[in-house]
């Protein structure tokens, strides 16, 4: 059903989500790898208001922002539908998909970047996002029910990046004990292939960080002291 | 549907509370508009929305739906014999979601700074402001396709999502004395304002500018720590 090009980098937990929900339609796509150092013009010319990634062009059209994309795939091409079809149950996974973006993941950085003094304040507000998420999960096998669906790939590689941010911060963010039900649900869905064969690794991601000087810039950064 | 099953949670200053009121004005469905006190959060809210505590809250039967643009949707979705909110082309519908997207997350923050900032960091955000109309102006272009609304013919979800910055803009220009929406440089976005706020859907709440003024003076006074007003 046309062109489909993926403008994306392969850490991005936000370019990750796009690819498995092209995956999990069969829709076929080349990916085009950016450096977000420095950026290339077809980014500049795909997305000129944000710069940045995850864009999705279909037919010379562009669309840009992970969660627009999500639906506007979910609409395009109907098979394995991610969104439920009620409205409310709808507005519900909207919900926690913007509560993930806003809240799970600022606040997991801002406990990653926080001064000493004000880390533990950072650390518990964290987690009390998580804790949300936890207790959504708790009893389901999916955010979706049985299969995946939007909230899984949104919520996706959130478990790598909170290893990641819990090491290049120095903290500790979840463990299997306080979050038992977001424990289990991560480890099944890291085992569904489409989803393993493409999902940021938090060695990767530590590799990344540490090689490009960008741990240095983290304040307090354990990894940037170690080095 | 009788008219106490649909109530809105909401404060008549609020721009996001306008969003679903005008959303469920379009659709012509009647609702109980339940005004929380300024200063204080009902048991209500609190029950309904435990996770942000915000408003607004739509309460559809017994069921809470919480943020003002997933609420707008919904209804959309729900109430599917009124005018359609969203077009019905994918792509359309993703460009008016990038831009209530844009609008929610980067020209709301750059208007919030703009009416507290002073001095080189009010510059800034001035610029931010203009920067953000400019794209607009543009947005506004290629979606209206010549005709009054970012939906068309009639008000659409982007229309929703930016018009009802509109009452806090005339604030920002009068009280800041400085124009945004400008014939110049924004002629498209200067008639749309104007087709939007004499709308039959908004006309009715959206708030008159000097009523906000008035308003914007206690909420000055809230930040300063100043004790809520005895209602």
């Amino acid at each position: 059903m046309g062109e489909v090009k993926v403008i994306g980098a392969s850490l991005s937990s936000f370019c990750c989500r796009i690819e498995w929900a092209l995956k999990l339609k069969g829709v076929e796509y080349e990916y085009i790898k950016e450096d977000l150092r420095n950026k290339s013009p077809i980014l500049l010319q795909y997305n000129p208001v944000h710069k940045k990634i995850p864009v999705l062009v279909h037919n010379g059209k562009p669309v840009a922002e992970s969660l627009v994309i999500l639906e506007y795939i979910d609409e395009t091409w109907q098979e394995n539908p991610l969104l439920p079809k009620d409205p409310l149950e709808k507005s519900t996974a909207r919900f926690w998909a913007r509560f993930v973006d806003e809240k799970c993941i600022v606040s997991a950085w801002d406990a990653c970047r926080a001064e000493e003094h004000e880390k533990e304040r950072a650390v518990e507000s964290a987690q009390e996002s998580l804790g949300m998420i936890d207790k959504l999960i708790e009893g389901k096998k999916f955010f979706g029910g049985e299969t995946i669906g939007f909230l899984d790939l949104v919520v996706g590689s959130l478990p790598n990046w909170l290893k990641f941010l819990e090491e290049l911060g120095g903290i500790k963010l979840v463990d299997a004990e306080k979050f038992p039900s977001f424990h289990e649900w991560s480890k099944k869905f890291v085992e569904i292939p489409i989803i393993k064969e493409k999902i940021p690794m938090p060695d990767d991601l530590i590799n990344y960080f540490t090689t490009s000087g960008l741990a240095k810039t983290i304040r307090g950064s354990a990894l940037a002291n170690n080095k | 549907m009788a008219k106490n099953d649909v109530k809105v949670l909401g404060a008549w200053p609020s721009t996001f509370v306008m969003r679903p009121r005008i959303a469920l004005n379009i659709k012509s469905v009647n609702y109980e508009f339940l005004e929380e006190t300024f200063g204080s959060k009902s048991e209500l809210l609190l029950q309904s929305n435990p996770v942000h505590k915000k408003i607004p809250v739509l309460i559809h039967g017994d069921k809470p739906i919480c943020e003002s643009m997933i609420i707008v949707e919904y209804i959309d979705e729900v109430w599917t014999s009124g005018p359609s909110i969203l077009p019905s082309d994918p792509y359309d519908r993703a460009i008016q979601r990038f831009w209530a997207a844009y609008v929610d997350e980067k020209w709301f923050a750059a208007m919030r700074g703009l009416r507290i900032a002073q001095g080189e960091e009010r510059k800034a955000f001035l610029d931010q402001v203009t920067e953000g109309l400019a794209l607009l102006e543009e947005a506004f272009g290629k979606c209206s396709k010549g005709k009054a609304f970012f939906g068309g013919d009639r008000i659409g979800l982007l229309d929703i999502a930016f018009g009802s910055l509109l009452g806090w803009l005339r604030v920002t220009e009068k009280v800041g004395k400085v124009k945004l929406l400008d014939e110049a440089k924004t002629p498209g976005l200067v008639k749309w304002a104007e087709s939007f706020c004499a709308d039959a859907a908004v006309k009715s709440i959206m708030p008159e500018t000097e009523k906000l003024i008035e308003f914007s003076k206690l909420l000055m006074a809230q930040m300063k720590g100043a004790p809520p007003p005895k209602n």
